[in-house]
């Protein structure tokens, strides 16, 4: 757990980077702090590991006041990754990640070994650990920078715009490798970001902070949306919010409609005869869905092939059985059919769904957290405390 | 056709053809007067010059391009030392210090002549200052050079300042720091000439000392200037190649890019292409 006790930062021209910021980071959670530029999210980040000490107030690492010992005692205990990697150019991968256990005064064979095991958990072949940080690109230098954070098998790691510098395709590969690892490891992570889709994405909290460096909410990523504590915090969180918050809730269990299927390789002929309003859905041998095939365009000498990938129509998005409302949603506004293909959990498919229908549960659940949303302001204006509404959405914030 | 052909001002030289004959003659290698014994003695000079000024400038650079402090007095130094007129320099230590130094040790093999140290000293002293300046500039500016994100990675990872310095800045500023050393034996190696201006010391500038005097001598004279001169020329070209050749040893392979060749074939996982995708969240 890190605990920050009305922590602040000012420069000695006067500028206030961070003020009197309370915050804990629960032990074996992500937190994110998200804000403008300027918030003081990447000092706030940075004093926990004394890259830059506090001018007033305290932080604590479990019960350990992280201002006393010597700042590189406390920094090898803590991972650390920034934005562009920042791997040592003249070693190579393998040197790179071993750097803190030879710091620690690990043998050199041993930390190697290590080293290997991690990159592979970081999803590098082994046959990358001899080459140099200028042979990687951009997302695999950040992979090693993972890697070398988590060498040491630190408690805390701290992680300073670690996607922000890669393309949005790797970055989401990036993210999802890193909501796995994070699974397997359970780390106290305190992550800083911009990024407001990528702190609702990866955060179990999310800190929200304003310029002057003070703390605008704290709450999860799904209350964050549902209920932004102010115009700023609604302003930053921005567009979309309805439709971002159907990312936390669980689709349950949909009314799934039959969907006669045909299999790749199978005769156009069949495929016609089995489409429902000019589609029919493609699957291929272990019966996962391919895509759609539009029947209508198809000439009629054509009718006569058998189907092949080229054909289909790859518009749709599939949506998972467990998935959440946002999932199901997508998948129906995206099918060309109108009808939204689910799978289930080993992708074989489990039947289609319309927007009408998941449009009808979301309304349904809608209802439900009006319920609950009534309670809560009846509270507020009550006076009472807010707690027992079972959050954390306003703890913390700056006086 | 005449030996000797006519110079600017009206004197005569002998033609090139006498430095070949020179430079050919054994006698002028081997003898106790004769190229070895002063080469051998031109390199001591060069060397102790280059540890010295090496010992001085490389600490002083990684802690100005480390802190950042001090940048400004780095720059008006070094140009400040460029600017030394080293005969001159010579001149007026060897009168006004020499006569101060009451050492007469001998050192074997620097120093081999009684009573020689005090003229050293000076002579190695310039030396020195004209050493200091590209090694001084070249580290400071190559570990200011060095990738910042690596520099604060270092420190976030907990080395402390002196293992930034010595595990990553030098690592990485040292193909600059090399350059810089290779300017400065160049530099040192044509100046050390001048010691032999100096009582008790030699080096290859002996040959072109004394041969002012004895120009139209055929063994002191002009062919052993040209010959001496073209001694110091080939020793700066050895002393270049050979550090060329430290450098690609002690230079990281991923700092100057000549990187051994992997196995292609194998792609990283990133960017892979997918069709029909789970809908993100």
């Amino acid at each position: 757990m890190i605990r920050f006790e009305s922590v602040t930062k000012k420069y000695p021209d006067g500028t206030v980077a961070v003020d009197h910021l309370d915050l804990v980071a629960p032990s074996g959670q992500i937190t994110v702090l998200v804000g403008p530029s300027g918030c003081g999210k990447t000092t706030s980040l940075r004093m926990i590991n004394r890259m830059i000490d506090p001018s007033s107030g305290r932080i604590w690492l479990d019960d350990r006041d992280t201002a006393k010992g010597r700042p590189s005692q406390l920094r090898r205990g803590i991972g650390y990754v920034i934005q562009h990697a920042g791997l040592f150019p003249h070693r190579t991968v393998i040197d790179n990640v071993a750097t803190v256990p030879l710091l620690l005064g690990t043998g050199r064979r041993e930390a190697r070994a290590q080293a290997l095991e991690l990159l592979e958990r970081v999803g590098l072949p082994a046959n990358f650990a001899d080459r140099y940080p200028a042979q990687l690109s951009g997302g695999q230098q950040q992979r090693v920078g993972v890697a070398r954070a988590l060498a040491a098998d630190p408690p805390v790691m701290l992680m300073d715009e670690p996607f922000s510098a890669v393309d949005p395709v790797v970055r989401a590969q990036l993210q999802e490798e890193f909501l796995r690892l994070q699974g397997e490891l359970g780390k106290t992570i305190v992550f800083v970001t911009h990024d407001i889709d990528e702190a609702i994405k990866l955060g179990d909290q999310v800190a929200v902070m304003r310029v002057g460096g003070t703390l605008a909410q704290l709450a999860t990523p799904a209350e964050l949306l549902s209920r932004p504590a102010d115009a700023f915090v609604a302003g930053f969180v921005g567009r979309d919010r309805g439709y971002r918050a159907l990312g936390f809730a669980e689709a349950g269990e949909l009314p799934l409609t039959d969907e006669p299927v045909v299999r790749l390789g199978e005769e156009l002929s069949t495929a016609c005869d089995r489409a429902r309003d000019g589609w029919t859905l493609v699957v291929d041998a272990e019966s996962q869905p391919q895509g759609w095939l539009g029947v209508r365009g198809l000439a009629v000498d054509a009718q006569r092939g058998s189907v092949t990938p080229e054909l289909l129509n790859l518009g749709g998005t599939l949506a998972t059985e467990s998935g959440t409302l946002r999932e199901a949603l997508d998948a129906a506004l995206s099918s060309p059919s109108g009808r939204g293909v689910i799978v289930h959990e080993g992708g074989s498919f489990a039947g289609t769904v319309t927007a009408s229908e998941v449009l009808a549960r979301i309304e349904a659940r809608a209802a439900g957290v009006r319920h609950e949303a009534e309670s809560y302001t009846a509270d507020v204006l009550a006076g009472g405390s807010t707690h027992n509404a079972g959050s954390t959405h306003n703890a913390g914030a700056a006086p | 056709m005449s030996a000797l052909a006519l110079l600017a001002d009206g004197s005569t030289r002998p033609p090139l053809s006498q430095v070949v004959v020179w430079l050919n003659d054994p006698q002028n290698w081997t003898g106790p007067n004769g190229l070895l014994f002063y080469l051998r003695q031109h390199v001591v000079y060069t060397v102790v010059a280059v540890v010295i000024a090496l010992v001085i400038a490389l600490p002083v650079g990684l802690i100005v391009g480390h802190t950042g402090r001090g940048a400004f007095l780095v720059g008006g130094l070094a140009n400040g030392l460029r600017a030394v007129p080293s005969l001159g320099l010579v001149v007026l230590l060897v009168v006004w210090l020499s006569p101060k130094i009451h050492l007469l040790q001998t050192v074997p093999g620097v120093v081999d002549h009684h009573g020689a140290l005090p003229y050293l000293i000076p002579v190695e002293i310039v030396l020195v200052l004209l050493a200091i300046p590209p090694i001084l500039t070249n580290t400071y500016a190559g570990v200011q050079n060095v990738d910042p994100a690596a520099r604060d990675a270092a420190k976030g990872m907990g080395m402390t300042g002196a293992q930034v310095i010595r595990k990553v800045e030098l690592p990485c500023a040292l193909p600059l720091i090399m350059s810089g050393l290779r300017s400065s034996v160049l530099q040192v190696i044509a100046t050390a000439t001048i010691a032999a201006f100096a009582p008790f010391l030699g080096g290859l500038g002996q040959f072109i000392v004394n041969g002012v005097q004895t120009i139209n001598d055929p063994h002191t004279g002009y062919p052993a200037m040209v010959g001496a001169g073209l001694v110091v020329a080939a020793l700066a070209l050895v002393a270049e190649v050979s550090l060329i050749i430290v450098q690609r040893y002690v230079v990281s392979r991923g700092v100057s890019g000549r990187y051994r060749k992997t196995k292609a074939g194998v792609h990283a996982p990133d960017g892979s292409v997918v069709g029909m995708e789970l809908a993100g969240v």
